[in-house]
């Protein structure tokens, strides 16, 4: 009996096949796929448009091969209400670091959010400014050392890391917020389960949806890939702890 | 259509659905927010989208988004809000955007006033963002002309791909006048909007709308290809009228929106003492109409050019470049909400007649 | 017996799955690629055993998985 060679996994083609700019071992490679692999999986690449942050995945539009729009630093989620609001039809979905998400642009999250605008985020959270060449984010630890943080930051003076799924899930408009990892193929599995939910409850027009990724960021945090997942482990699971923040219920979706 | 009796505002508002705009996204501000008020009620009537952001910056973000869907969208501030837009719309023009921008000035800088001025020229003639890139920017003097330019701002917008601006001082929201809507508008042919919007990469390659060249050669060809529109604009899109020009005039006034109005009224007034003076009124302020203002000023009856804004003197910079030197640009000005009377505008031009007067800014007898 | 095909132009050399697999059976290159890059290789191709986690790990999509018909299931993605 002939065993036919079967492809059990390969690249989605909702993600080009080109080298990819990111550093070696950047997670945001791992995103790019699991995002690529949901909008695949659930048919969305030819009515969705996505939306580049400013960052080190301003260049996602290089790879995600569907429609994209480029947004001014921190302002995706005002292009994807503008755009969203205007073709409720297609999928839009944000693809934000944590500079530009947390920091410029946290007016435009929270009332993106709040309004319970009908497309998704994917927020990554590296706890660093990477294109820029690694200042402190946000999110940056206590005690992380940054390029303006340069003796670990002092959150006396700068206050503590924000907690993004648990700030927005404050928030009373219905929504489905969940914060997971890719620094561990278990974390990877349950990364793109997240994804896929939020993905499909756009598209079933339910409700706001984000999910905030914890992604390492060897260059600038200063260690090797590897070293990269076991800091991540050991210092960002504790005090982004991961999880469903806000799930959605069916009678919510009055809105 | 039957005239009807209207707030400038409100027949703005009116105005952009006539044109087919199926977007606004606003924030509230004085002297310009009934047409918020206006359409959050006739917007949803016409099936259209209407959304008021959480800041002027916020909105203007969603308008590059929404301007990517190839709808025909559009905003409306007042100077602080057109202030926080800049950076998106230097975005818009550098991703080549079609897009309405209205302001209804108000007294500045900083918080400034809610009274009527024209303080904003600079920022919407110079281009208030970063960048090469200009903004087209058309000055109605009336509510109907308001109503005129707003349909006339998306056509332009949307053959340019640029974002238009249209800017009125606070008098020409504020105001009441009988307007008349055209029956069936018609515009000169455009190529679809489906051409290069984000419609989802259906049969087609994926399309990207952004302004990021990394490449240097990218960003050039980019700046050059946008330069290129405008010299477009500047051929094609000048629009200016004139008051009473005549070989007889000692003086010509120019002047654009409501304080163009009002020197219309000191014009009448003038000749009835004997006194010919003619108006010049740019329409669009980019492209400023130089060609025509230099024909005027440098005419031989002219004594001398005399510019008359509710600021304290920007676009006299402009007429000063024009006319370059060959007569003297005399410049009057009330700002921060007061508005020249008619009255004034006599005096300046009696003074200029009568050779009294020294050339360079006049100021209000403090 | 299940396999994997590394496309050492993707490879950036990041060693995220040499940590990941299971089976310890990847192994960096000895030479480098145009990009400069020691690329990950299948130091033992007997003992793959097809489970995907190298696959699941590596940001850069340079890993394709085949199975001749035989699989370890261990999770679904």
């Amino acid at each position: 009996m002939a065993v036919d060679n079967k492809t059990v996994f390969d690249r989605p083609v909702a993600l080009r096949d080109v080298v990819t700019h990111y550093c070696p071992g950047c997670t945001h490679g791992v995103i790019h796929r699991i995002v690529s692999e949901v909008l695949d999986e659930l048919g969305l690449r030819e009515r969705t448009c996505g939306v580049a942050p400013v960052g080190c995945s301003v260049l996602c539009y290089n790879y995600y091969n569907c429609d994209f729009m480029e947004a001014p630093h921190g302002r995706a989620p005002a292009l994807a209400t503008g755009f969203k609001r205007m073709r409720p039809d297609m999928i839009v979905f944000t693809y934000q670091g944590d500079g530009d998400l947390a920091s410029i642009g946290m007016g435009e999250i929270v009332h993106a959010a709040n309004r319970g605008e009908k497309f998704t985020t994917i927020f990554v959270n590296n706890a660093i400014y990477g294109m820029t060449g690694g200042q402190m984010a946000p999110t940056t630890l206590q005690g992380q050392v940054t390029t303006t943080c340069p003796v670990g930051r002092d959150t006396s003076m700068t206050g503590q890391p924000i907690r993004m799924a648990e700030l927005l899930s404050a928030l009373a408009t219905p929504a489905y917020i969940e914060r997971v990892a890719v620094h561990h193929p278990k974390y990877i599995l349950q990364a793109k389960k997240a994804i896929r939910k939020a993905f499909r409850l756009q598209r079933d027009n339910k409700c706001y949806t984000l999910i905030e990724v914890l992604s390492t960021c060897p260059t600038n945090w200063g260690n090797t890939p590897g070293e990269a997942t076991e800091w991540l482990d050991d210092n960002m699971m504790k005090y982004f702890p991961l999880g469903c923040y806000k799930d959605f219920q069916e009678d919510d979706s009055g809105s | 259509m039957a005239k009807v009796l209207m707030k400038g505002n409100e027949a703005i508002a009116e105005a952009a659905l006539r044109a087919g705009a199926e977007g606004y996204f606003c924030y509230p501000i004085t002297p310009q927010t009934e047409v918020a008020e206006y359409l959050s009620k006739r917007m949803p009537e016409v099936g259209g989208v209407f959304l008021q952001g959480e800041s002027e910056l916020a909105v203007a973000n969603m308008l590059f988004g929404a301007a990517s869907t190839g709808k025909r969208i559009f905003t409306t501030s007042s100077s602080p809000g057109i202030s926080l837009m800049q950076e998106a719309i230097s975005y818009m023009a550098g991703a080549e955007l079609p897009a309405v921008i209205i302001n209804i000035m108000r007294g500045g800088p900083g918080l400034g006033g809610i009274l009527p001025a024209q303080s904003d020229y600079f920022q919407a003639v110079k281009g208030g963002g970063h960048g090469d890139y200009r903004v087209l920017v058309l000055a109605p003097s009336t509510v109907q002309e308001a109503v005129d330019l707003t349909m006339l701002s998306f056509h332009l917008a949307d053959k340019y791909r640029n974002p238009v601006m249209l800017i009125g001082d606070g008098m020409i929201g504020q105001m009441m006048e009988a307007v008349e809507f055209p029956d069936d508008y018609q515009e000169p042919e455009l190529p679809s909007s489906s051409e290069w919007a984000a419609t989802g990469a259906e049969g087609r390659e994926a399309r990207i709308i952004k302004s990021l060249f990394l490449d240097p050669t990218g960003l050039e060809d980019n700046s050059w290809k946008l330069d290129r529109k405008y010299r477009q604009m500047i051929k094609e899109e000048v629009r200016s009228e004139k008051y009473k020009i005549s070989k007889t005039n000692k003086v010509l006034i120019v002047a654009y929106g409501t304080m163009a109005r009002i020197c219309q009224t000191a014009i009448d007034e003038l000749e009835e003492e004997g006194i010919s003076v003619g108006l010049f009124r740019p329409i669009s302020l980019f492209p400023f109409p130089e060609q025509e203002i230099f024909k005027e000023a440098t005419k031989a009856n002219i004594k001398s050019v005399l510019t008359i804004e509710m600021s304290t003197g920007q676009m006299v910079e402009d007429v000063q470049k024009v006319v370059q030197g060959k007569k003297p640009v005399e410049f009057y000005g009330r700002t921060g909400g007061i508005v020249p009377t008619p009255d004034e505008v006599k005096e300046q031009v009696r003074g200029i007649v009568s050779k009294k007067k020294t050339s360079g800014k006049s100021r209000k007898k403090t | 017996m299940p396999g994997i095909t590394i496309d050492k132009d993707h490879c950036k050399g990041c060693e995220l799955c040499v940590q990941a697999c299971p089976q310890r059976i990847l192994a960096m290159s000895k030479d480098i690629t145009v990009r400069g890059y020691y690329y990950a290789q299948l130091a033992d191709p007997s003992r793959c055993i097809g489970c995907r986690i190298c696959a699941l790990v590596c940001p850069d999509v340079a890993i394709e998985v085949n199975t001749h018909g035989l699989m370890f299931e261990l999770f679904d993605y």
